[in-house]
This record gives C-alpha cells, structure tokens and sequence, in this order.
C-alpha cells in the first residue's frame, strides 16, 4: 500500500482503488498540489476545499482565524452527502491527527470507508508553488515546514488512525502518474439480477438442504434454469452434520451458483478456527467436533472452511437494489455501507440490551420500523411461519428445531420449505409466536404521515401532500377514523361537468358527454347519483379472515365508514348487522369463490341522506326553510296591505312572492333526501362500485360494466331489501342519438327528484389520446338539488351569470390527484402491501381533502 | 328578514306620528342601500288609531360571501358550504340590526324635529319580529326584553313541518308589546338582535365596544344579564380571530363530511373572549396537584404531557425548576396554537423557552421525538379515544417511547352520581368515548402494565367518597426500558460479554 519511489524520479503509473462510496482524505503540506490532484480525478462537487468554506463564513478563503467555523461547514456537507450515499473528498491538509480523527469519524458515522491519499512533496516544491499565488506569497515557510513535520510524523498511523486505505505518493512524479480506479463495495451486487432463492438459517441440516435445494430445482448445486442460491448465513452448529453443509454451500460459492452472507455463528467459527478463546456453546461444540472427525478423511477441509468463514461479507445488496440479504436484519440507512456497526447489525441485528425469561438477548424490533424500498430477507430469529412485514422478511423457519428449512425464490417472492427430518436441538425457548413487530407490522409511525410529504403513484408519478393539509388529516385521523388497519380506502372527491351555458341551468349533461368526447373517450355509463351519505365497507368472509387479513379484534368482520374515515355508526353492532347483510348478498351471488377472497372492499352509497347528516340538516338545511317559512307570510301580507294603500311596492311584492317560492322548493328539495328510520328499516345501501378484493384492485381493472353486472348480482341475491340498486344508461358520446338519450335520462331522473348523474369513461382508468389520465367521472346535479349547495335562490338570472363563473381547474386537479392516490391505496392493499404504505396513501387522499377548494364544486 | 314597528293613536296624539318619529312618510314606499341588500321601509296601514311601519331587507347573498370571503388560493371562495346556504336572508340577525340603523339613525337618537315631546315620552308600541334567531330560546328573549319593561311574546318555529320528530328551529316569532320610547324601542333592538342571534359573523368593526356603550346607554348597565349582553355582543370579534386562525383545513374535512365543524374541531373548549379565560375548577387543580406531586416523587426532570390541550399542566410544570425540559404534544393544532398563546410564548425568555417544547403529534402512531423522557402524563386523555384504537396508544406510550414513570388519569364514572348538574347516564364531557369504573380502569393499567413490563399503583384524586370512590383516578406506572438499558450496560457488540449473549441465536 505504502508507495516505494521514495525519490520521485521515476513516473511508474500508481493506480490508486478508491471505494465508489467513501470519505476520501487528501493529505498533504499547503501548496503540495491538493486541489491540483482532486480536480483532475474527482468531479468538482465531489470535493470539499476547507479554503473554499474558510471564504463561504470569512469572505477570506486564507483567514486562518475562520478556521473552526470553516471546518463545521466542511464537516455539514460531507456529513450531508454521505448520508446520501455520495463519494466525498477533502481537500484540507489534514497533516494533525486531531483533524483527520475528525474526518474519521464522520465516516464512521455514516458508515462508509475512511480512505487516505497522501501527498508528500518536497518543501521547496511547496514553496515555490505558493509564491507563485499572490494570496499566498506572503506565507511564512515555517508553515510549510511544521506541515511537512506533522505529516512525516503521521505517515505510519494512518491506518491505525482508521483509514481502510491508505496511499501515499511521493514526489510530483508520482503524483502527476497516479490514476484512480472507482471499486465497488464488497456488498454491492445489484449488477447481480438472479433469479436467486434465498435460503434461511441451515445450521447443520444436511440432509433438509438437500431436499430443500433438490425441491427448488438444482442438482447437485446446479440449477438448470441459472438460478443462485443465496444464503442468510448460520450454516453451521446446533445440527448434525456441519461439514457437510459447508462443503455444499463452499462447493456452490466456488462454482458461482451461490452466494453466502456471515451469520453469527460463522463469525464465531471463524474466530475459533482463528485459535480465539470461544466458548463452545450454542451448538459450536457440535461443529468442533464434527470438523475434528473431518480432519481424518479431509485435512485440507479445516483450512478452506476457515478461509470461508473468515471472508465472508455481511450482507449483499442484489437485483438492482431492490433485495438485501443478510442474517440478521439491516435498517435502510445501513444498505450497502461499510463500517464494523453495519456488519455486526447485519451478523447480529440489535439489542436492546435488556434479556427475556430465558436469558436470551431482546431482540429490538427493527422490521416494525422498516420503510425502505429494498425487500430486506434475513434470518436469526426463529419464527414458526414466515410473513412480510414492511418488505422484510425472515427465512429461519427452525429446521433445526424440528421446524422447517425455508427457501424464498425472488423475483418470483414464493416461498419454498421442507419440513425438518425430525427435532435435531433443543430450543432454549420455545420459537416467538410472530416475528418481531406481528404480523402486520404495526404500528404506524408518526413519519409515515406527518409533515410535508410525497407519495409514489404508479398513475401519476410524484404527489405532494403539504404540511397543513397533512395536520388537519393527523387530527381527524388521530381522533375520529377507524382502526387504520380496517382502513384500506377513502373516496376521492370528485369534480362537476364544466358550467353549462343552458338557460337556467348551472350544470347539464351535455357539458360531460362534450368533454369526455373532446377527450378521445367514446363509450360512458351514466350512473345515477344516490341522495345519501357516501359509505366505504370493507367486508370480511367472517372473523376469522378479518382478523387473519387485517388484524381486526374479536366480533369485527370488517368496517364501515364515511368518506373522511369516521365510523359510520356509533354502534359497533349495527355495523355488523349492515355487514352481515351485504355478506349474505356476497355469499349468495357466489363472489367469495368468484373473486377468489375472502374479504371484498366496496364504495356506496348509504341512504337516506338524514341518517348521518340530520344534525348538518335540522341546524342548516331546515332551519333555512324554517326561518324562510316564518319571515315570508307575514312580509307579503303587509306588503300586500301597504299595495292596497296605494304603496308603490309591486316589484317588490313579486319578488317576494318569487323569493318564497324559491325558499319553498328549497325546503322541498331537501326533504325528498330525508325519511325517517327505525333501526335498519328504511336504511339503504347502494353500493356502485367493488373496489378491491384480494390481490385483486378491481376498480383499477374492470369496466364499469362489469362491475356494476357484479353488483347487480349482488343486488339481486339481496334478502335483507338493505341493497339498492344503481340505476344506469350507457352513452355513446360520438353518437347524437345516445348523447340526446343521456340528457333525456338525467332530465327524467332529476324531473322526479333525484340527485343527479355521474359520468364515467366505461374504461376503467382512461386516458385521452395524449396518454394523460381523464377525469374518472364528473358529476351532473339536478337543478332543484344545486338549490342546497347554491341556496335557494341560485336559479335566478343574476345569481347564475355570477355562479357560471366558477372555476373548475383546481377541483379537477384535486380529483385526478386524490383518485391517483385512492387507485394507489388499493393497488397496495390488494397486493398486500405493508400496512405503512397502504395507510399512507389513504392518509394523503384526506390531506388533499382539506385542501382549500370552493366546496360547492 | 322582516320587522315591523305599530303603534296606537287618538285624533289627538294620531298613530300616523310614528312616520315623523321615522322620519319616514307612511304613504310611500323608500329604499335604502345597505352593505347587504336593500332596505324597503313601507307602512301595511297608516291610520290615526293605528300605524304600522315594516322594514324588509332583501338580503344579497353573494355580496354576503363577498364580504366573508377571506384570502385564499386563486380567489376561490373558500370556508364552509355552510356559509353560502344560510338562514341570513331570512331570518332578523344582525344584518337586520344594520339596517335598522341605517334606516333609522335619526329615530334611534330620538331625534325629531317636527314632534320633539313625542320622541321623548313613551308610545304603545308593538314590534314583530316574525323570525328572529334566538339561541337561548323563548326563555332568554324573555330575560333579556322584559327587564326593559317589553310585554314578550316569544313561539318557537317548528324546523319541518314533515319531521316534527325534529323538533324546534332557534328561531321564534316575537311580539314585543310595551309603553316605550321609540328611541329607546330601537336600540333595544339594535344591540338584542345580535345577541340572540350569536352567530358566527362576517364582518366586525373596530369600534364594536363604542358603540355598544353608546347604544346600550341608559339600559344596559342595570340590566341583570347586562355580561351575557356584553358577552355575546363582544364575541364576535372573537369568533373574527377564530376564523383568521385559519383552521380551514378542518372545516373542509368537516364539510367532506357533512357534520358540522364544531364535531371535529373540539379538542379546545369553545372560546371565551380574552380576559375571561376559564375559572379552573378545584377538581382540575386537584388534578394537577397530584400529577405533580407524583412527577416530584418520581424524580422527573424531564416530562412529557401528552395531550397537553391548552397548556394547563405545561404551564404548572414550567414554574418548577426542577423539570428541566417540559414538552407538550397534542394532535390539535387549535390547542397547541391556544397553548402558546396562554403561555405567551413569543415574550419567553431564552433560557425558559428552552425547557419548553410544543408538538403536533398523534398518540395512534409512534413518534421518535417522544423516546428517552423521564415521565409522560396521560391526564384525560384515553377517554377520548375509540376504545378499538386504546392498543396504538398504549404502544406508542407504553412500548416505543418508554419512559420511566408514566401518570394516566381518567373520570371515575362510579362518582358520576355525586355531579349534581350531570343527568344520570351522562358522560362529563360530549366527546368522552367512555367512561370507566374504578375495577375497569384498574383491569386496563394492570394489563397495560403486565404487558410492557411496568408496575402501576392507583391514586385517588378529589374527594374519595366510601361508595363511588373519587372523581378522578390516577394510575401511576413505573418501569421502562431505558433504566434497564442502562444497568444492563452494553457497550456495542464488539464486548466481549455481549457477544456471548449474542451467539446464543
């Protein structure tokens, strides 16, 4: 490592490996050419020049008395660019010890390699070169020299110092010779795509790995197909035949059909084949003694199994960076770094310190607060089953216990197991009923939601959530929603037809078939539009499922809640008793084996409107028609009385009269939304929509025609009468004929009191003929309903020249972005994604909720 | 929006004079332009025995949103759809009050130059007012007009005919009958139908208190609910700041919805004007007592409250130097906002803002901020949450952030029966989930406790009756994760001692 041209005469060309992520430090006298060397073999922003941040906090890049602040500033940057995973050399002298400590530690704090390149120039060299800088010129030599001193000193320290490499040029020859080569870190493979089968904890099972392997398809440590085999690590101790496992697995790594990451029983055979004092328990005695019988018929086997172990890399980052292997669990923040920690987190995960009942260690519970992209697949813990939790997952199944040996074939994430021949050890303790953090990965954390945040959609890319929107959201989720595991979904909102220019109409239907033809989108359902509260219902087959699927509580079978996550019913058991209901309907129509599931996710509509909103109805909706009511019959009989006396007041009394009139279909506009209920007599669920069931999001995949022949099955084998159907009229937006069908419908439908329409693409998720995502749906309210958004009066002339000029842009922003997120949320639920990233897409759909729009829209 | 003003006559005193009092001509019909529309004065019948004058304001609704309208993105109109379906073109509010001001400024001074005698002595006077929003109800317009020497005739309006299920609306048809001067009449008038009506406002002007003074002159100060006038009179500057704090995000989460927002925007108690901040009770001061006193014992120096509402606690923490750093966590942006104000923390010296901490956080998630105190103090806090949620909050607590002493406290709903004012079956607070018995709230923390490896001990706090026991319970929980970490010592795994324990996996 050490350079050894100690002249500097000759210009033998040095390569220098420099890890693609580390700390690089340049050492070197002032004027021995460090800047120099840095610009021509690093880009400019990967390096940090102390005299530039002496200049950033000085305005003097040679003011020595800006030297503390200076060095903060250096220290922030690098500290910021290597927490983000970017090379990062200083350009200081860095000749004391107490500067490179430092640096050092940096490094280690974010667990990249420390390297040290070192300049060693002749005195004179340095001087004439900062003579030749007016900013320097004055530069007393004793500065040049003490550095010289201080860095002759520290020459031989270095790696002691920590450095991981160390390279030290001699002389401007040397220096003007030496190329750099950018190496990768041991751990990083992503080049490596597979397809791989990660293989969990063995620990001497020879004969469930030969099954196991034979199962997944290799033979004799080949796979056919050019699959490789990756093991987590702890091959050997506790089972019966060690050797045996490792000259398989070395066999496989040797021939390049397998990769093997260190557990920590390597680690510990490698130090006692290294002749370190190791205790022999835990199953090693098991090994010493296994290995000791080798020796007889293989004595090369002892030398190449140390060799094995003790070069083993603690984990790998493979497939592109989105799968890590390790033994025993690694935090993001540590993937494809390297530092003692990230290699003993990865051999040993961490403890919290304190021990269990059988004085084993306590494990902290790092997968709960796994959030990383990467699918992290380990071992260690012995879990009686294997499960996803926040995209990790654990592979020791306990075979050695008598469990089972458990592959996971990756890309493909199936899991492939032999059970274990028979009980080989003895567990301390019996195996932990689930794997750190349950099953589901609870719980949620604040980060998951809190602040400014951005969510990854597959239709739309990027979506901001600001932090306001995100507090209002946190409050209303924190007190009033559902359990957020049984919250899979809220609707989005969605935005009206464009403002029609029909005389006394504010919304009409023949702006959505204009727009939607304008957009390329031929075929449209009108859907009518249910006059009640908007209901999600998440429906389980029964208890069980709810609880096995979404972790629900002993008598829920699942969830029913209105569009900002409340619980529609106080009661839990009238919830029930609607769900039980819809899932008789489900039952009959024969979806739990059609849909293959046994939970299903479904938008509705519950009626009557009076039933969740009778407080918002009795303190505004009829206190206006109450107070209208009282004022209008006396004011127009002593108008009437002042006309009589001769008053000029005839306008006046017909407006009146119109004004009352108004007031009137105002209050009955609202009533015909209103019944009264008894228990569940009179209540109505209109469901119109089936948004997802297992691994399936089904409003992302079927036409609406289809899911509404669905529903009308459901409809159909109702019993209870709490169904409704869904009216509903297919249009033909290029077709005058079925365009003038679709206004008549709505006409009729309106005429008779009700809501109004919905218009969506028959597609499910359409797009225009630029590719851009169209609306999902607009909404055409009936002329007499708009009375209780716009007031009573809207109709008027003058009100409607006002009202026509609102402006839609921001609603129909909102609404592509909400449904983007809503299609998200059952994407990943479908999937099954961890609760965190299910949670966190609808948690962004009721941030976007209170995002400021006019709310009549 | 409708009133009218009769009175009685003779051929000597005619009833026609109320025209020269309103200095408006019974024979015609006149408009006035008014911030909200226009008023029309007419008079129905103008005869010497009897004379009436009506006032009708035809309320502009839009213009009603326009002077509402805040600043918000891209002009939009922006608050609650509430705002553009109201009862204010109909019902006799505070609009009306303006207008009758408007219309007659001169009257309401008792000016009158042609009949000066008149407009000084009293008149049989009758005014309807056939919608006039009353929150109180028919007994409070009793309380507030007949100390004023007014006959009242107050009659709730029915909400809908179709629903009498429904019961009645706020607003009653009122007959006022009373020898009274017209002068006097009107700026009863003028000041009382705002206050019945109490209503969130539009608009406000910087000399609400002038002219309350000056309109209340004569009748107010010995009128016996003369601080509930000046109360409700003066609130809606208040109510101006409630909505200038731009807790609009929740209104629209609310209109989403379609509840009102004051459902989901409760966590801080309906505002009180300045200067007349809430009067603690003796129980809440109990309360606090005994939370501090156990903090003391246990030795805390460094505490978090959870749930800290409006900052009592925080308040009473900060006064003892021996907590060091006091933080105060609530998912209420409201409450946190009234926190800061009620502990002035923007006039905070350094050194005592720096023991000081307010956060926006959630006990459903867990929080790294919250990790590594001395104690927590839960006081009040679980009754307000779903029962099916308890879990989140006690892992959040009790499992991630661990501290060492944790202090819950929570209604005893056995003593419930000794709250004279509480009707039976009633919870304390409407936005109580539930209420527990002593045995269910000692089942819970025992559990609680067994679970993440705490010891607990109950406290009584407030008189602790032989029967129902006392009116709040405390749990105090000792325990933790990070004393035991401690004793445990670990000094990364490359200790020799360590790794042993490690191997064992």
């Amino acid at each position: 490592m050490t350079g050894n041209d100690p002249d500097g005469i000759t210009a033998a060309p040095r390569t220098l490996a420099v890890t693609d992520l580390s700390l690089v430090v340049l050492i070197g006298a002032t004027g021995s050419g460090k800047s120099t060397f840095a610009a021509r073999h690093f880009a400019r922003t990967e390096v940090l020049s102390s005299d530039f941040c002496r200049g950033l906090v000085s305005d003097d890049e040679n003011d020595q008395s800006a030297s503390r602040d200076a060095f903060d500033v250096l220290h922030y940057i690098a500290g910021k660019r290597l927490a983000a995973g970017r090379r990062t050399v200083v350009d200081a002298t860095s000749v004391q010890p107490e500067a490179r400590r430092q640096l050092v530690n940096l490094a280690r704090e974010h667990d990249v390699l420390p390297i040290a390149i070192v300049l060693d120039v002749p005195e004179q060299v340095c001087a004439e070169r900062n003579a030749a800088r007016p900013d320097r010129a004055s530069l007393p030599l004793h500065v040049i020299q003490r550095h010289q001193r201080e860095l002759r000193r520290s020459l031989r320290g270095l790696e002691r110092e920590g450095f991981r490499k160390v390279h030290i040029l001699r002389g401007t020859a040397e220096i003007d010779a030496a190329e750099i080569v950018t190496e990768r870190r041991y751990n990083d493979l992503r080049h490596l795509t597979g397809p791989f089968d990660i293989i969990g904890d063995v620990h001497g099972c020879s004969s469930e790995l030969e099954s196991l392997l034979a199962k997944l398809g290799y033979d004799d440590g080949r796979h056919p197909a050019g699959r490789t085999a990756v093991f987590v690590g702890d091959l050997v101790d506790r089972g019966p035949d060690s050797p045996g496992v490792l000259r398989r697995v070395m066999d496989m790594v040797e021939a390049g059909t397998a990769l093997c990451v260190s557990g920590n029983h390597e680690n510990k055979l490698s130090r006692h084949l290294r002749g370190r004092r190791v205790q022999l328990t835990h199953g090693l005695a098991e090994t010493v003694e296994q290995l000791a019988r080798e020796d007889e018929h293989d004595p090369e086997f002892r030398g190449r199994t140390a060799t094995f172990v003790r070069d083993l890399i603690s984990h790998y980052v493979l497939d592109g960076g989105r799968l890590v292997v390790c033994h025993a669990g690694l935090p993001e923040k540590y993937h494809g770094r390297t530092s003692g920690r990230v290699r003993s987190h990865a051999m040993y995960g961490d403890t919290t310190g304190e021990t269990d009942e059988f004085g084993l260690p306590v494990r902290y519970p790092w997968a709960e607060d796994y959030r990383g992209a990467a699918a992290v697949v380990y071992g260690h813990t012995p879990v009686p089953a294997t499960s996803w939790i926040n995209n990790t997952l654990c592979l020791d199944t306990g075979a050695v216990f008598g469990g089972r040996l458990t592959a996971l074939r990756w890309p493909e994430r199936e899991i492939v197991d032999v059970p274990a021949e028979r009980v080989w050890y003895e567990p301390v303790r019996p195996l932990v009923s689930e794997a750190p953090g349950g099953r589901e990965g609870r719980p949620l954390d604040l980060d998951d939601v809190a602040g400014r945040r951005i969510v990854e959609t597959a239709l739309m890319g990027r979506l901001a959530v600001r932090e306001q929107n995100a507090a209002a959201a946190l409050e209303v989720m924190s007190r009033f929603a559902v359990d957020p595991r049984l919250l899979a979904y809220l609707p989005p909102t969605m935005a009206p037809c464009a403002t029609s220019t029909e005389d006394g109409y504010l919304e009409h239907p023949a702006e959505a078939f204009a727009s939607y033809r304008a957009d390329g989108v031929r075929q449209v359902v009108c859907e009518e539009k249910h006059m009640g509260s908007r209901a999600v219902a998440l429906v389980c087959r029964d208890e069980a499922a709810a609880a096995e699927r979404f972790g629900a509580g002993a008598g829920v079978t699942g969830t029913l809640h209105t569009r900002t996550g409340r619980p529609f019913f106080d009661d839990a058991g009238v919830t029930e008793a609607v769900l039980d209901r819809v899932r008789s309907a489900v039952a009959a129509a024969g979806l739990w084996e059609e849909l293959d599931t046994d939970w299903l996710l479904l938008d509705a509509e519950l009626l009557p409107w009076s039933l969740k909103a009778s407080g918002l109805l009795r303190k505004q909706y009829a206190a206006v028609g109450a107070a209208a009511g009282a004022a209008f019959p006396p004011a127009v009989a002593a108008l009437e009385a002042a006309a009589a006396r001769g008053a000029d007041v005839g306008e006046l009394l017909a407006r009146q009269h119109e004004r009352a009139a108004d007031a009137q279909a105002f209050t009955e506009a609202y009533r015909r939304y209103c019944w009264t209920t008894d228990g569940l007599d009179g209540v109505h669920l209109a469901p119109f929509q089936l948004l997802a069931a297992r691994d399936r999001n089904l409003a992302g995949e079927l036409p609406q025609d289809r899911q509404l022949a669905l529903i009308d099955r459901l409809v159909d084998a109702d019993v209870s009468g709490l169904l409704r159907t869904t009216r509903r009229l297919v249009v033909d937006t290029g077709d005058e004929a079925s365009v003038a069908a679709g206004t008549d419908w709505w006409l009729a439908l309106t005429a008779a009191g009700g809501e109004g329409m919905v218009v969506k693409p028959l597609a499910a998720q359409a797009r225009d003929g630029d590719g851009r995502l169209v609306q999902p749906g607009v909404k055409c309210r009936g002329r007499e309903y708009l009375r209780i958004i716009y007031g009573a009066e809207y109709t008027r002339p003058g009100h409607l020249a006002r009202l026509r000029q609102r402006a839609l842009g921001h609603k129909r922003s909102l609404a592509l972005r909400e449904y983007a997120l809503g299609m998200e949320a059952l994407d990943r639920v479908a999937a099954g994604a961890p609760l965190w990233r299910v949670h966190e897409a609808v948690f962004a759909v009721l941030a976007l909720e209170s995002e400021p729009v006019d709310p009549r829209l | 929006m409708f009133l009218t003003i009769s009175t009685t006559g003779s051929a000597a005193g005619p009833a026609t004079d109320l025209g020269f009092l309103l200095h408006k001509h019974p024979d015609k019909a006149q408009v006035f332009s008014t911030s909200y529309g226009d008023a029309h004065v007419f008079y129905p019948e103008a005869e010497a025995e009897r004379c009436t004058a009506a006032l009708l304001l035809e309320v502009d609704p839009p213009a009603l949103v326009r002077r509402g309208r805040g600043k918000s993105r891209g002009g939009a109109p922006d608050a609650a759809l509430a705002q553009y379906v109201n009862d204010r073109p109909y019902a006799a509010s505070s609009l009306l009050a303006v207008a009758l001001r408007t219309v007659f400024a001169s009257a309401m001074r008792g000016d009158c130059r042609a009949l000066p005698e008149r407009a000084a002595a009293p008149l049989p006077l009758r005014i309807e007012v056939p919608a006039l929003p009353a929150r109180g109800g028919p007994a409070l317009v009793a309380r507030l007009f007949e100390p004023l020497g007014w006959q009242v005739t107050a009659e709730p309006v029915q909400l809908d005919g179709q629903f009498p299920e429904w019961g009645d609306s706020r607003y009653v048809r009122l007959v006022l009958e009373g020898e009274l001067r017209l002068s006097d009449a009107l700026r009863h008038l003028y000041v009382l139908l705002p206050v019945l009506d109490d209503a969130k406002h539009y608009w406000v002007s910087a000399d609400e208190v002038d002219k309350l003074l000056r309109f209340g002159e004569g009748w107010l100060a010995g009128h016996p609910e003369q601080q509930l006038i000046t109360r409700r009179y003066l609130a809606r500057r208040w109510s101006l700041t409630r909505e200038a704090n731009e807790r609009l995000e929740l209104v629209r989460l609310a209109d989403a919805d379609d509840v009102e927002v004051e459902e989901i925007d409760n966590a801080v108690e309906a505002e009180q004007p300045e200067g007349e901040q809430e009067r603690p009770t003796p129980l809440a001061v109990q309360r606090r007592e005994a939370i501090l006193a156990g903090l003391r014992a246990a030795g805390a120096a460094r505490v978090l409250d959870l749930g800290c509402g409006q900052g009592q606690l925080v308040a009473a923490l900060l006064k003892e130097p021996r907590f060091t750093e006091v933080v105060g966590v609530d998912v209420s942006v409201r409450a946190l906002e009234m926190a800061a104000r009620r502990l002035h923390t923007d006039r905070m010296g350094e050194r005592q803002s720096a023991r000081l901490t307010l956060l926006q956080g959630s006990l459903a998630y867990t929080d790294k901020r919250l990790k590594g105190y001395d104690a927590a103090v839960l006081s009040e806090v679980v009754e307000h949450l779903d029962p099916p949620r308890l879990p989140a909050l006690e892992h959040a607590v009790f499992g991630a952030a661990r501290p060492r002493t944790v202090i819950v406290t929570t209604p005893n709903v056995e003593y419930n029966v000794r709250w004279e004012t509480l009707p039976a079956g009633h919870r304390r607070h409407a936005d109580h989930r539930f209420e527990w018995t002593r045995q269910e709230f000692r089942d819970w923390a025992q559990a609680v406790a067994d679970r993440y490896g705490y010891s607990v001990e109950f406290l009584p706090v407030g008189p602790d009756d032989p029967e129902v026991g006392p009116p709040t319970q405390l749990a105090h929980f000792t325990g933790g994760g990070t004393e035991e970490k401690k004793t445990h010592g670990k000094n990364g795994p490359n200790d020799t001692n360590d790794r042993k324990k490690e191997d064992a996996a």
